[in-house]
This record gives structure tokens, sequence and C-alpha cells, in this order.
């Protein structure tokens, strides 16, 4: 099987490349099952490697590919490392990749041929870059996938190049994923000087050799690189505008896949935060900050996928504070589970719009359970998934992950619940505004509305089933003992680091007493909502006070426009007048003038006399024989 | 009679002939100045043919060794005929042109 | 020292060659000029039979003295030109140029003084190369494509001196 491991990610870059060379002689269909078809083969490979690593006595193996930079005593090869980790990933990745490509096929049909084949050529080539970014065997070749996976979520922001606001989403989501790259890049040199390698394998066992200063220093960096690929404060902004792509591509890239490599990263290097457990508070009060900031601008947003943008930044915010506290597991859990129901919500959203003919405002919406009776029941497993009510997969690693803050901080806790509170509200409202009550929009939409072709709501139904039964595999242990199976699967990557002595150890008591207020608490915020929004009418009055500042966003994004924006411009402009016009264009200018000038100076030689050619010519014949013969050097 | 009895006479000849080219004015003469040229030249090949020739002669009778450079010369005389042709056709032109055949009118290469 | 009959010979044809060369120069009237190179020619001639080089003293004498200088004769007659009426540059571009001439001329002479052999005798018997049944075997056996070649050359030389001298270029 270790042989064709390198096909898992081989087969979507054929894929890329097939669709993305032929995209002007491919028919429709054959781009279909090219991009399709290499995403599921390398699904089907995926749960054949998963197999194996799910089988007893498995340890984790390094397949050495080839070298990739050999200079000195830098050995960098290019490997894949398959340990439980990378192959759980892998089967996010390619499992929700393959339904969202199948989504994809009847989604997108209304593009013409060469760019729906360019749509599903950028899909595989992402799909690629994330399988390089889980399977590298170092931090280089995670690296490789690290900038590919945001090279295509540039391109497939864009992916509509026509219009200049989705461009300039692009553009924000790439600038703010550099600045986090470059964090990771410095790590990584930092890692390279310290160690001498970088590769996981070796790198991880002899981490405690540095001092706690330089461990701190190379986790934040880390870290920094977390917070750009997977939307954290304060690098949060481009997220929500990354809504300007195509809605699968929002599905997979900003809700599933993408976004969670930063928590990727941080799992898969373990070893090193938990030697750090000031970037282990750093990463837990960011996280638990982005989480209630967003959550609190999901409250009053109007757009679906916007409000399902911010519902994400979110839930990346609570797994991040499970990181930040040690519960890695946990944090893993709920990325799973968190792919299941997001994409699931977004590929719901994605369904209503495609219905709605590109309407993406709820105001406008209201009373589609009859008319999309499939998307309504899946929508609503969703929304039930992701405000943590059992036994949907949301409650499982949710509870995992403020069981983990309880046992850290109280304080974590309790703005856990807040979030998830809030999160049920938001998203409850998203809910009956959408499907309750009557329909709000023209009378020609909703003649219009019809539920969407079998490729779209196939893997909503999948996916439906995966965010009901996906948390089973993480029932704490309060209920059936013993029956942790992720936390028992991915026992190898993470066993040592969860040693550590809990501050406030639970009772199961204590446990279940919160789980249940907890949930008593979520079923009246979903009542509440449900009586705040079933109503039809909506009265359109400007938000003003906490309501209107909330509904801006915090003016976040006007704050970075005035204090990074605004400066930068300056600057520039200052260097565009001064620098640029006088200094460089003044240099190139006068080299022009002077050559100029000079050559005026030369004409007076050229008298157009032949007979004064001849002259000069005879006279630098004899100069040349003089600098010859006796000019020794 | 040594060889470098030769080198200086033809030396003697060329520069006589850049003499000639750089201060005459009419281009009829300036060419003649140039196969004054050719010819220093050539007498300077045939006397290298000729060293060369005694020097492998010493030893075999027989040698044809400075054939080539007669030959050589033989095909710069064939080079400067057919230069001649074309060249005395050119001035014969300018002087159809501007009645004249000095070069000091030739100053078009400035414009 | 008594000078042999070939030394005598040599620099007879030597003075001969350089004073009829300073002639074509200093002539005012071109038919002279041609005259004097006409005499430049034949003494170098002359130097040619001196080294045994028969073939070529005698094409030398055809082809140059004969043919070449009787076209340039032709063409001066043809303009009228056989008058004494040609302005002379300013005196200080001829001083230039004589200047740069004279010093051409040392500096050729100064780079070669030392490096050639001496004692080479040229004027004694050899193998005879330069006769024509050698330079004609050779010419027609190892060079007979160049010599092809430098038929097309006459060519197009002569096609070429044809269109140039036709009265109105169509």
């Amino acid at each position: 099987m270790n042989k064709f491991v390198f096909l898992i990610p081989l087969l979507p870059l054929i894929g890329f490349l097939i669709n993305g060379l032929g995209r002007n002689f491919l028919s429709r269909t054959a781009v279909i099952l090219i991009g399709c078809g290499a995403l599921i083969a390398s699904f089907v490979l995926s749960l054949l490697l998963f197999k194996e690593v799910s089988a007893p006595g498995f340890t984790t193996q390094i397949i050495n590919l080839f070298d990739f930079i050999n200079a000195g005593g830098l050995d960098i090869k290019f490997a894949f490392q398959v340990d439980q980790l990378s192959v759980l990933f892998l089967l996010i990745i390619t499992g929700i990749g393959s339904l969202i490509h199948i989504y994809s096929s009847a989604y997108m049909h209304e593009e013409t041929i060469p760019h729906y084949a360019r749509y599903f050529a950028y899909l595989n080539l992402f799909v690629f870059s994330m399988l390089l970014l889980v399977l590298g065997a170092n931090f280089v070749v995670m690296f490789i996938g690290w900038e590919g996976v945001g090279l295509c979520s540039y391109l497939l922001i864009g992916y509509w190049f026509k219009n200049k606001d989705y461009n300039n989403a692009a553009k924000k989501a790439f600038v703010m994923n550099r600045i986090g790259d470059l964090g990771f890049l410095l790590a990584i040199f930092w890692m390279l000087s310290q160690y001498g390698t970088i590769s996981y394998a070796e790198l991880f066992p002899k981490v405690g050799t540095a001092s706690p200063y330089v461990i701190t220093c190379i986790t934040m960096l880390l870290f920094v690189g977390a917070m750009g690929k997977s939307a954290q404060i304060p690098l949060y902004t481009w997220l929500p505008d990354a809504m300007a792509g195509p809605t699968p591509v929002s599905a997979l890239i900003h809700a599933a896949t993408m976004v969670t490599a930063g928590i990727y990263m941080i799992a898969r290097s373990n070893a090193m935060f938990t030697l750090a457990p000031h970037t282990q508070n750093v990463i837990a009060i960011i996280g638990i900050a982005t989480a209630l900031l967003s959550a609190t601008i999901a409250l009053k947003q109007n757009d679906i996928k916007k409000v399902l943008a911010y519902s994400t930044v979110s839930q990346l915010g609570l797994m991040f504070m499970a990181l930040g506290v040690g519960a890695y597991t946990a944090g893993v859990f709920h990325v799973m589970t968190h792919a299941f129901f997001k994409a699931l919500l977004f590929l719901c959203a994605g369904s209503v719009i495609h219905a709605m003919h590109h309407e993406q405002d709820i105001r406008k919406m209201g009373g589609l359970r009859i008319k999309l009776p499939l998307t309504h029941i899946t929508f609503l497993i969703g929304c039930i998934a992701i405000s943590g009510i059992p036994p949907f997969a949301g409650f499982f690693s949710k509870d995992e992950i403020l069981t983990a803050a309880l046992e850290k901080s109280p304080v974590y806790y309790v703005l856990g619940v807040l979030v998830s509170l809030m999160t049920a509200f938001y998203m409850f409202r998203l809910y009956f505004l959408t499907f309750a009550g009557s329909f709000r929009g023209t009378h020609e939409q909703e003649h219009h509305v019809h539920e969407s072709p079998a490729a779209m709501t196939w893997p909503l139904v999948i996916l439906a089933v995966c965010s009901i039964i996906g948390g089973w595999v993480g029932i704490p242990s309060v209920f059936v003992a013993d029956a942790h199976l992720l936390g028992k699967f991915l026992a190898p990557v993470v066993a040592s680091q969860e040693m550590e002595k809990p501050a406030v150890h639970l009772s199961h008591e204590m446990e279940l007493g919160l789980m249940a207020m907890v949930l008593g608490l979520i079923i009246l915020v979903v009542f509440i909502a449900s009586k705040m929004f079933r109503k039809s009418e909506i009265t359109e009055n400007t938000e003003t006070g906490l309501s209107g500042f909330l509904a801006n966003k915090w003016y976040v994004d006007e704050l970075y426009d005035v204090i990074i924006v605004k400066p930068l411009n300056a600057l520039s402009s200052f260097f565009s007048r001064i620098i640029d016009n006088r200094i460089i264009d003044g240099f190139v200018n006068g080299v022009g003038k002077a050559v100029q000038f000079s050559g005026r100076q030369l004409r007076l030689l050229q008298s157009g006399q032949v007979g004064s050619y001849i002259l000069i010519m005879v006279i630098s014949i004899i100069l040349f024989f003089i600098f010859q013969l006796y000019w020794k050097f | 009679m040594p060889i470098n009895y030769y080198i200086f006479l033809s030396v003697a000849l060329f520069s006589i002939g850049i003499i000639g080219v750089l201060t005459r004015r009419n281009a009829i003469i300036i060419f003649m100045c140039i196969e004054l040229m050719l010819n220093a030249v050539n007498l300077l090949l045939v006397a290298f043919s000729k060293m060369h020739h005694l020097k492998a002669f010493a030893t075999d009778v027989a040698t044809k060794v400075g054939t080539e450079a007669q030959l050589f010369v033989f095909f710069i005389m064939v080079v400067a005929a057919a230069e001649v042709t074309v060249g005395l056709a050119i001035i014969v032109m300018m002087y159809r042109n501007i009645h004249s055949v000095d070069i000091n009118f030739l100053n078009r290469l400035k414009h | 020292m008594a000078m042999s009959m070939v030394e005598i010979l040599f620099w007879f044809l030597t003075s001969l060659s350089i004073f009829s060369a300073l002639m074509v120069v200093f002539s005012k009237n071109p038919v002279h000029s041609v005259l004097w190179l006409i005499m430049v020619f034949f003494s170098i001639s002359g130097h040619y039979i001196l080294l045994n080089a028969q073939f070529l003293a005698i094409v030398n004498m055809i082809v140059y003295a004969g043919a070449i200088m009787v076209l340039f004769l032709f063409v001066i007659m043809l303009m009228n030109l056989n008058t004494e009426n040609e302005q002379s540059k300013s005196k200080w571009l001829q001083l230039a140029a004589a200047l740069s001439g004279g010093s051409m001329m040392l500096i050729l002479v100064a780079a070669l003084k030392g490096n050639v052999a001496k004692a080479t005798a040229m004027f004694t018997q050899d193998s005879g190369i330069g006769l024509i049944k050698n330079l004609g075997n050779v010419l027609f056996t190892d060079y007979v494509v160049p010599f092809e070649i430098s038929s097309v050359l006459f060519l197009s030389a002569m096609v070429g001196a044809v269109i140039l001298g036709k009265k109105e270029a169509a």
C-alpha cells in the first residue's frame, strides 16, 4: 500500500493538468469525469490507507519520494508521512472534496465549458495542495502545500474575475494569508538553524534541547502562520470576504479544509507547543476572542453566506481554544465534525442560492421549507449539529472542548458556553428566516424557486448523515466508558501531551449536570430565536447602537483601513511623488540627457567627409599598434 | 638579401599608399593608391613564400612548399581585378551625378 | 664589398619602385599618376622574377600593368580629367595625413625589426615552384573550387559594372 501513497496527491494533480490544459477541447462530461474521478479515486486510496493505519500494530511510516533540497549539511527530502493524524485529514479532505466536486458539477452548470474546466482544474489543484500539506513529512513539504492552498484560494475567490469586488476579495485573502505565511516561513528557518532538521520524525524528539525562550518564539511564529490560514484575530477579515467565490468553494476551502490547515499544523507540532505554555495561553485567548467576536458579528448579518462565514471563524476560534488548553484530540475532533456540518450548511446555502437565482439576502427569503424540502431537512440537521444538540455530531466535539476548557480555567468555559449559545441563536435565526414563515422575495423569484438536481441533493444527504453519526466516534466516557474511538485512534500522535494535571478535576455527575444545563440553555435560545424570527414580515429599520456596531462587523475593516491601509497609501504616494518621480526618474532621465548631450558633442566628429574617416581609421590603427607593442601588461 | 629588406620595402610602399589615400581628393588617385597597397602586400606574400620554400629546400630538393602563397597572390589579383571593375563603374556613376570625382563632395554620410 | 649582379638588380628595382610610388602620389596630373603606377607594377614584377615567381611576374604585368591600368587610363580619358585642376586639401590636413602615414611606417618597421630571421639568402636556386607547371597543377587540383568560384565573382562584377554604368537606371 505504501507504494501507492504518492498516488493520492498525484491523481488530483493529473486531473488539474488535464482539465487546465485541455479546457478548450474537453467536453463537459469529460471535465466532470476527470475532475470528480480523480478525487474519488484518491478517496478510495485514502480509505485503503486508513484501513491499514487503523490495523493494530501500525507504526508511523515515512515515504521518501526524492531529494528535494540537498546542500551542504542541509538535507530536505520530499517525503510523505503516513500516520493517524494525516490519514484522518486525508479522509476528510478527499471525502468531503469528492462530495463537493459532485455537487459543483451541477451547481456550476451555467458556466461555459472553458470556465467550467478551469473551475474543476482549480479545485483539483487545491485538493492536491491540501493533500501535500497534510501528507508532508517535514515542514517544507507542508509549506509547499500551504502556499498552494493559499494560491488556489486566491484563484477560486476571484473565480468570477470580471467583478472587481471579487478580485479585491481574492487579493485581500491572498495578502492576509501572506502575512501569516511569513511567520510560518520564519519559523521554518528558525527551526532549521536551531535543530538542523525540519522533518517531523527527527525534529520532535529533540525539541526540548532548545531554550524555552526559543521554543516560545518558534511556536509563536508558527501560530502567526496558523492565524493567517485559519482566520484568527487579527487576520480573520479575509474569510468573510472570501465568500465572493462560488458557494461549493466556500464549503470546501473556507469551511471544511483549508482553514483547518492551521489546526492541523499546530496539532502536528503539538510536541513543540506543549513545551511552550505561554504560546498555548496566547492561542487559547486569541481563539476564544475570535470565537466571541465573530459570533457577535454573525448575529446581525443578513447575507446567508456571511452568517456561515462568521460562524466558521467562530468555530475555528473554538478549535484554537481547544488546542490552546492542550486538548489536541478535541480540536481535531471538532475539525472533523465541523467539516461535516459546515460543508453541509454551505452546500445547503448553495442550494438555496441556486434556487433563488443568486439571491443571498435572507431578508428576501422565507418559507422555503415547502419549495425545497430536502434542502430544508438537511439544513435543519446541520443547524442542530452545529448548535450542539445531542446526539448530533457537534454536541460531542463541542462538549469535549468545553470540558477541556473547564479543566484549564472556568473563564474559558463560560466564554465557550456563551459562544455556543450565540451559535445556536444565529444559526436558528438563519434557519427560521430562510425556511420558516412565508416568502418575502419578488413574485417572479417565487415562481422560479425549485429543488436542486440530484447531483446536488445527494451530497447533502450524505453529509447530513455524517453530521448525525459523525460524532459517535468520540462518545465521552461519562456515557459509555472507553468509547472514545477517535481518541484511541489518535493516541499515538498526541498521547504524551495530555498527561498534564488538570486544574479542576470533574466528577462524572458534575460533568453531566453541566452538560444538561448547557443543553437546556441552548434549547431555550433556539426557542427564543424561533419566537423572534418565525414571523414573516421583517421591519427594515436602520441598525443603530450596539446592533449597528455588530452589523458593521465591529468596524474592524474600517479600523484596519485607518491604521494600516491609509498610512501605507500615504507612504506609497510619498514614494511615488518624491522618491520615484524626483530621484529614480531623475536618475533615469539624467542618464538619457547625458547620452543626448554627449551625442550632440560627438556629432561634431562626424563630418561626413570620407577623408576624415580614413584619417581617423589610420590614427586608430597606429594607436592600436603602439598599444600592442609597447604596453606591457 | 635577407627577408627583412622585402618587409621594409613592402611597408614603405604600403605607407606611401596610405599617404596617398589621405592627402589626395581625386577618387581615382585614391583608388590607385589602394591598388598600390594591395601590391605591397602581394610582394610581401611572395617574399615569405620564397623564404619558407628555401627553408624546406635545404632538406628536400623536390619540395613544393610555398606554392599556396603564390596561389594566394594569384587569387588576390583576381579579386583586385573584379574590385577595380566595380569600383571604376561606381566612380563613373559618381561623375555622372555630381560632375566631379572629388571626394570632398561626398559628404552625404552626414545626413 | 662588391655587390653581386642580383644585389645590384634588387637595389635598382627597390629604388625605382619607391620613387615611382612617390610620384604616383605627388603628380598633379592623373594620367602621370597612372603611368608612374605602371612603373611601380613593372618594378614589382622584376622583384617577383628575382624571387623565382615567374608566373606571378607575368600575370602581374598582364593583369595589372596591362588590363587594370588601361582601364584606369580609359576612365580618366573618358571624363576628361587629364588636367591639373584638382584642388588640394588644406595644408594642415595634408600635414596630418603625411604625419600619420609616416608614423604608420615607423611603427610597422619598429614592430617588425627585431622579429624576423635575417640570415636567409633569398636569391638562390629552388625547385621551381613559381613555374606555371607547378602552379597550374595545384590550381586545377586542390584549388579548383575557389578557381571556379572566382569565375562567378568575375561574372557578378561584370554584371554589377554594366548595371552601374548604364545611363539612367530604370
